[in-house]
């Protein structure tokens, strides 16, 4: 390897190419070149740093400059001033990581202060695309430790040893399933890891991959050493290209280097790996549908048991766990299984990575100690609420999940209290509410993506959901009763206890979890007939204020549906008849002399 | 109702292209659902005569392609417009106002979600997660990302493709 000055880090994982990191990029070496700079400066295209709001990053070192949001104009100034003179452009940093004169180090700004990397250890730090930086630090020597020197049942020891949970939703020990596989007798068994990540707004799966993928691939063969499988199957989301791509040249060069394959590190075990493509059900996340799937069918669920450790693909014993529980094996392997039980609390141990998304200033991904609270985390690392507004709710797990109000927020987060508060731990979706959400509304919005996402095989969730989704667009727009509640209350509970899978059995959580804790908001649209939030167009009335209408009659030309009359310079007035409720008039009123009620 | 949609017509090279993907998968354990992925690549979409070819080639019912192809999301019976927008409606990018900006779109072009316009240039899908929640509300025009937007960008965004 090259000997250079100094290492510019660009963050390539999806939300930085979605604010166009492939110009930056070109244009950094293109700059390098004009400047004749190339053989001092290496380029490197890492995964995630976690702080996407802040995106396109680009951190050089050695000095750790962090700059944020640079554009391709900024990168010439960057080059000539920093790289050239020495001068830090501080126009461009990070402001948090400037402290007076000098940067300081990326561990004491907020938002990663708190922070606990271990499966996201190397997102941000290496190239993906390079085996051999992964090598580097630490890369597959687990694995070298395992084949080696240890025995299949001290493997699975280790693990459950350690108090891994499946990081995937439910919380399974992972130990256990492992042991599980192990334990059935027969001589083709598969190892699978679920990458198929539907929950929306979580992307955590996806960043591990695209940032380092050989993380997932070492700790698959691991699994497959302990439970005495040789093949694997990645089963991902095709919406993901830039991870299935890294996914793709991760494997080819695990193969080129013997670390897949025939007779690895010499120990006569073989084991190779092949990605499957999912193509949008989000029922396939279930194991079950997700098998079904893998084998070519529709991604229905069936009954469990047999559970995939005894029947799985094919009818063989199937070792399925979550792209981010793979994450940490390796760590745990080298670390032991002592180091990994002082982290965290006393039934969910480790970390946990969350996407943080929503209302909060810092949006990006986050791994913190399981039992960190919620206000640790969306006051300190995620920087509060923007636009001075005030945290009204958190929705962890997604559609399976459910919502925590404002007196919870110092509830630690791990398994067991997210369940005892009506939510779950999920895959790590945390989306954050304020005043201006509408928690109604919220409910409404996961309803309909369950009964979009309902594959349709059992009833209580096929139909049951969508009389769910019918009760909630009843009372957003104003016709339902306080019956309806309490109807809806027991139509939940019986989907909960009568569904197939988990999808079904979860999906009535954001409606209790809202009806627990934001009762007055459903009886303020059934009673009153408004939306607090002012989100349920149906409910909301759009009034102008006598004392500050000019009169200009600026709101009556715009009004597309001519609703709104008077003479000129005195107040006008708005039918709400008329009315659709667009808005356009409150926008366009100069004087704010338009309220929404 | 009919959706706006465009008569198939698949040349002779995709139908070349098609037939050496089915030979080389036709062996695979689960091999439809590859299959019907790099069909939607060849072809852009899933109409039926591409399903009965890869019916025949792969010796499994038409039937139980054509309820694979409508299970999955990422299947379309329908052509694809030259530019497709898509439209995140992932939580993040809902709580900050997505479902205005497809009512925005849908209002421009007069088609649905799922539909083409007639001249073929844009169709409208509403996705699922794309994972860029940093930057919500986010929408897509082929592989051009557009993200904090407000519903007044959508004009300007249809326009730089339309001409």
């Amino acid at each position: 390897m090259d000997m250079v000055r100094g290492h510019i880090l660009c963050c390539g994982g999806t939300g930085c190419t979605s604010s166009g990191c492939d110009a930056i990029i070109k244009e950094m070496e293109a700059q390098l070149a004009a400047h004749d700079l190339e053989k001092e400066f290496k380029v490197i295209k890492t995964g995630c740093f976690g702080l996407c709001a802040l995106g396109p990053i680009m951190i050089v070192y050695p000095e750790g400059a962090f700059y944020s949001r640079v554009t391709p104009e900024d990168v010439k100034e960057i080059v000539e001033e920093h790289l050239v003179k020495g001068r830090v452009v501080k126009r461009l940093l990070y402001a948090e990581t400037v402290e007076e004169d000098n940067i300081k180090s990326l561990n004491e700004v907020d938002f990663y202060k708190k922070q606990m990397r271990v499966a996201l250890r190397n997102c941000g730090v290496i190239n993906p695309e390079d085996i051999e930086e992964y090598i580097g630090i630490d890369g597959y020597q687990a694995l070298g430790k395992v084949l080696t020197e240890m025995k299949p049942q001290e493997v699975i020891d280790v693990i459950k040893e350690s108090g891994l949970r499946g990081r995937g939703g439910g919380g399974f020990p992972t130990g256990m399933k492992w042991q599980f596989t192990y334990n059935s007798q027969n001589e083709q068994k598969y190892v699978a890891c679920n990458a198929d990540e539907g929950d929306p707004g979580a992307f955590m799966d996806r960043s591990i991959l695209e940032g380092d993928p050989h993380a997932v691939i070492e700790a698959m063969a691991i699994a497959g050493y302990a439970v005495g499988a040789n093949q694997g199957y990645i089963y991902i989301r095709a919406e993901y290209p830039i991870a299935v791509k890294r996914l793709g040249i991760a494997i080819a060069q695990a193969r080129e280097y013997g670390l897949l394959g025939k007779n690895i590190f010499e120990s006569g075990f073989d084991f190779d790996l092949e990605i499957r493509l999912g193509a949008g059900a989000f029922v396939c996340g279930e194991e079950t549908a997700l098998i079904t799937s893998i084998e070519g069918h529709r991604g229905e669920p069936r009954p469990r048991p047999p559970f995939p450790a005894v029947a799985g693909l094919w009818q063989k014993p199937t070792l399925l766990n979550n792209v981010e529980t793979y994450a940490n094996i390796t760590q745990i392997i080298l670390n032991g299984a002592d180091w990994f039980k002082s982290i965290g609390t006393e039934k969910s141990k480790g970390t946990k990575v969350f996407a943080l998304g929503g209302k909060i200033k810092n949006t990006g991904l986050v791994e913190v100690p399981m039992g960190t609270t919620l206000r640790e985390i969306v006051e300190e690392i995620g920087g509060g609420i923007p636009n001075g507004k005030k945290f009204k709710a958190a929705q962890t797990g997604g559609p399976s999940g459910g919502c925590i109000p404002e007196h919870l927020i110092d509830t630690p987060i791990d398994y067991d209290s997210l369940m005892a508060i009506g939510s779950m731990m999920g895959s790590g979706g945390l989306i954050v509410m304020d005043e201006d959400n509408c928690m109604v509304d919220i409910a409404k919005f996961f309803l309909e993506f369950t009964v979009d996402e309902s594959c349709g095989k059992c009833t209580p969730c096929r139909v049951g959901t969508k009389r769910l989704y019918e009760i909630l667009e009843k009372i957003t727009s104003g016709n339902g009763t306080m019956e309806d509640l309490d109807r809806m209350e027991e139509l939940c509970y019986s989907i909960k206890s009568t569904a197939l899978c988990g999808l079904g059995q979860t999906a009535p959580n954001p409606v209790l979890s809202t009806l627990k804790y934001f009762r007055d908001e459903y009886e303020a649209h059934v009673r009153d007939k408004v939306c607090p939030a002012g989100v349920c167009k149906k409910l909301v009335k759009y009034e102008i204020v006598a004392d500050k209408c000019k009169g200009c009659s600026l709101c009556a030309k715009k009004c597309p549906v001519g609703a709104i009359t008077g003479e000129i310079k005195s107040p006008f007035t708005i039918d709400s008849e008329k009315c659709v409720k667009c808005g356009v008039c409150m926008e366009s009123c100069k004087f704010g002399a338009i309220i929404k009620k | 109702m009919e959706k706006k949609t465009l008569p198939f017509n698949g040349t002779k090279e995709q139908e070349e292209q098609l037939m050496a993907v089915i030979a080389e998968h036709k062996d695979v354990d689960g091999a439809v659902i590859p299959v019907l992925h790099k069909a939607q690549e060849i072809y852009g979409y899933l109409p039926i005569e591409v399903q009965e070819m890869i019916s025949e080639g792969l010796d499994v019912p038409l039937a139980e392609i054509y309820g694979i192809v409508t299970f999955y999301t990422q299947f379309s019976l329908n052509p694809k417009g030259k530019y497709h927008i898509g439209v995140c409606l992932g939580t993040a990018c809902y709580v900050k106002g997505s479902g205005d900006i497809l009512e925005k779109i849908k209002e421009i072009l007069g088609i649905e979600v799922g539909e083409c316009t007639p001249d073929g240039l844009f169709s409208i899908e509403a996705t699922r997660c794309i994972g860029a929640c940093g930057l919500a509300p986010v929408l897509t025009v082929n592989d051009d990302v557009y993200g904090r937007l407000v519903v007044d960008d959508v004009e300007g965004i249809i326009a730089k493709y339309r001409d």
